[in-house]
């Protein structure tokens, strides 16, 4: 048979998208499974909730290290989208108590949705007063953005919340320098680290920053975990009420083996991030040279300085004009080739991308998008298989695209 | 082959595209999102194309073993059916939206992606059948819609795939349940599935506004008003609100819709029959009739066939009906019958 799809089903599969979740790492697995059959509510007062408490407790001690964080500022959540939530909605709530004053918010025009719809979702529901700091071509906000922004009322400003990495097209934002410019208005300032803690070097105390959103999957950790780094002193108002079991900011009972899971990936993250940085960069530079030789129209989108200071290095993302991200996404998938659009929703249906257009690509070149991303088990293998097949798929992509346009 | 399946996220389509796979072609599943804002869930055998039914979409391909995709053609139907019914009633027709879906979404849109895309057809859930590369009534007359696929060229029908035109529906619901398919005791979908609640007067009279205008008899005589002509259709009886009852003490039917004069005349039954009508735009499903040809005429779906001659003239088509027909509006497809299989259709312009 010399079907494409039919031998890229026998075929072994080219995962590249890392970036929506990774696969656990062994050492992570082990740890973790060697709790799953204990019993022990951590916050159980015998012996065997004492034993579960001393794992969360090591975990988190552990984790501090990997953050440059005091084990008592880690607070464990169900994810990234729980803490960003938490974060956002936390902060403002804080900060509006304390002054009814401050009810504005100010957060970059590219961040994920879980800061952008929590930040949407207090405009609409708690009288607060959005601005989306804009970003330049490649993505970036220029901190003297932040200054003038908070500057025109630094009283009536709740909270800043600006992401580390952008998940899309990988873009580092200067954060210490945004840190610090909220800093000199006193104004608490969130990041969300789900994309760049592992893959750059990420310590919350020498960022300046007041909270950090980091989460388990993109690391190599468990599904279902992540953490709030909350500095010791910022005040925030729970979302989830109950027993209180993280600082009284965060109820539910803690998920102990996925905690230990996330501890140990999170361990070898910090660890192995200038090795992986290397390897991640070294595969995402010979993807964008071998795909803009098969492809001389494609265009690289986000910063074109690959230096891991100002793009992540597992982050490659194209655009391809004339062609639809479904159709391009489809065709690869048919050939064994995983990777992403950017971009989804709860449908599953394309919209253009909110970072690319806050970024000025124009809209038929955002839907034409793909996200390659890389991770811990990819090889130069994956590249080879990707520059094998996005010449034919770009142009079968290109004809289904002109025929929707001309229908 | 390389089929893309159509799933709509109902048994029909589940069906279908389990059995393309058991015919041993290389599938695809497809959902069609068709509204920009999808409801959650839908009521009853109202509406479609709710996130459930994305949702019941996924799960049969799961269950079928094939790659499934969401394809966003909102703005599509938008344009091409949803605004096409607005503009159609505002003209005084009474158009088949489902018959447009057919003829511009599925097997336009959708196919037209298809192929580019390197499919070779696209299997849909219509109760159909394909005899020799023409479109053919399906074995359960009861189900049969070959005639809201009636306007399809010789080019879609050669790329379309319907894998339950010679099986009983009961039978179809039989086998979902056996394959494991959850969506097998679905209700059938039914109406308009833009408008969820049924009611087609409040749907245009939001989107047209209110234009009253008089009722008339057919010597003239105004016997009642509306708030809209676009609200009625040829052949209607209910909803004429005419307060005092005709001389002869008959019913009253819409034999005439004017938009230009807002203008609705009534009349009695047999005031409706028509014995002639001229279709516009006509398709064939060979060559053009070169001379009149005896076939059957159908004006709408699950509607009453009788014998008719036609004679095609260009782009248009005369059809004298042997057997006169109730209720033919202008707007509606004739399908055209040779026994079982589609010899053509056209849209009515006009009856005598």
């Amino acid at each position: 048979m010399t079907d494409p799809t039919a031998a890229a089903r026998a075929r072994r599969l080219t995962y590249l998208d890392h970036a929506a979740t990774t696969p656990m790492v062994p050492e992570a697995l082990e740890a973790m499974s060697a709790c799953l059959g204990m019993v022990g509510n951590p916050s159980s007062l015998h012996a065997a909730g004492r034993s579960a408490r001393r794992l969360v407790e090591e975990a988190r001690e552990s984790l501090a290290a990997s953050l440059g964080a005091r084990p008592s500022e880690v607070i464990f959540t169900g994810g990234g989208t729980e803490s960003d939530n938490l974060a956002v909605k936390g902060l403002y709530w804080a900060r509006r108590g304390e002054d009814p004053a401050r009810r504005r918010i100010l957060a970059s025009a590219v961040e994920h949705h879980a800061v952008m719809d929590s930040v949407l979702w207090l405009a609409e529901h708690e009288g607060a007063v959005v601005e989306w700091l804009p970003v330049d071509a490649v993505g970036r906000v220029d901190p003297e953005t932040l200054r003038a922004a908070i500057a025109t009322d630094p009283g009536s400003v709740a909270l800043v919340s600006v992401m580390w990495a952008n998940n899309e097209v990988g873009t580092v934002q200067p954060v210490a320098a945004l840190a610090e410019v909220a800093r000199s208005y006193g104004v608490p300032i969130h990041s969300d680290a789900v994309q760049a803690f592992g893959q750059l070097s990420v310590d919350f105390a020498a960022s300046g920053l007041d909270a950090m959103t980091v989460t388990g999957h993109k690391i190599g950790g468990p599904l279902g975990t992540g953490l709030l780094v909350l500095g010791r002193t910022v005040d925030l108002t729970p979302v989830l009420h109950g027993g209180g079991q993280e600082r009284d900011v965060r109820s539910g009972t803690l998920d102990t083996p996925a905690i230990v899971g996330l501890a140990a990936a999170a361990e070898l993250a910090a660890k192995r991030q200038p090795e992986r940085a290397e390897q991640f960069a070294g595969l995402r530079d010979d993807l964008a040279r071998r795909l803009l030789v098969a492809v001389p129209d494609a265009v690289l989108t986000g910063d074109p300085d690959l230096d891991v200071a100002h793009r992540l290095p597992g982050n490659a993302h194209f655009s391809f004009p004339g062609c639809e991200g479904d159709a391009l996404l489809l065709l690869l998938d048919a050939r064994g080739v995983e990777c992403s659009t950017g971009s989804a929703c709860s449908a599953g249906v394309p919209q253009p991308s909110h970072v690319l257009l806050a970024m000025g690509v124009p809209e038929d070149l955002a839907r034409g998008s793909l996200r390659f991303s890389f991770g811990h088990t990819s090889t130069p293998d994956d590249v080879d298989a990707v520059v094998e097949v996005i010449g034919p798929v770009v142009a079968r992509a290109r004809r289904a695209g002109q025929n929707a346009v001309r229908a | 082959m390389r089929v893309l399946a159509a799933m709509s996220g109902g048994v029909d389509s589940a069906v279908a595209a389990a059995r393309a796979v058991d015919a041993g072609h290389d599938v695809t599943g497809v959902h069609l999102a068709l509204s920009a804002k999808p409801t959650s869930f839908r009521t009853g055998a109202r509406g479609c194309c709710t996130l459930e039914d994305a949702r019941d979409a996924r799960r049969a391909a799961d269950v079928i073993g094939i790659p499934f995709y969401v394809w966003d053609l909102a703005e599509r139907f938008r344009q091409d059916v949803v605004e096409d019914f607005v503009a159609e009633y505002a003209a005084g027709r009474t158009p088949n939206p489902c018959l447009r879906c057919n003829e511009k979404i599925k097997f336009s849109a959708v196919l037209d992606k298809a192929l580019a895309l390197d499919f070779d057809a696209v299997c849909t859930g219509h109760y159909a059948r394909v005899v020799d590369g023409r479109l053919a009534r399906a074995a359960d007359v009861a189900k049969d819609q070959s005639y809201v696929l009636g306007v399809l060229t010789t080019r879609q029908v050669a790329h379309a795939m319907f894998p339950l035109g010679g099986t009983q529906k009961q039978d179809v619901r039989r086998e979902a349940e056996t394959r494991g398919l959850a969506v097998a005791d679905k209700p059938d979908s039914h109406d308009v599935c833009f408008i969820p609640d049924g009611d087609t007067a409040g749907f245009l009279q939001r989107r047209l506004g209110a234009e009253p205008g008089p009722i008339v008899d057919t010597a003239g005589v105004v016997v009642g008003e509306h708030d809209g002509a676009f609200a009625f259709t040829v052949g209607q009886r209910r909803g004429l609100r005419i307060g005092r009852p005709a001389a002869d003490g008959l019913p009253r039917y819409v034999l005439d819709v004017s938009p230009v004069t807002r203008t609705v005349t009534v009349g009695a039954a047999e005031d409706l029959d028509v014995s002639w009508l001229q279709g516009e735009r006509a398709v064939w499903s060979g060559a053009r009739p070169g001379v009149p040809t005896s076939c059957l005429a159908q004006v709408r779906a699950h509607g009453e066939v009788v014998p008719a001659v036609a004679c095609a003239d260009g782009e248009t088509v005369a059809v004298d009906l042997v057997q006169p027909l109730r209720g033919v509006a202008p707007g509606q497809a004739v399908v055209l019958y040779d026994g079982d299989a589609v010899l053509g259709s056209a849209t009515i312009a006009s009856t005598a």
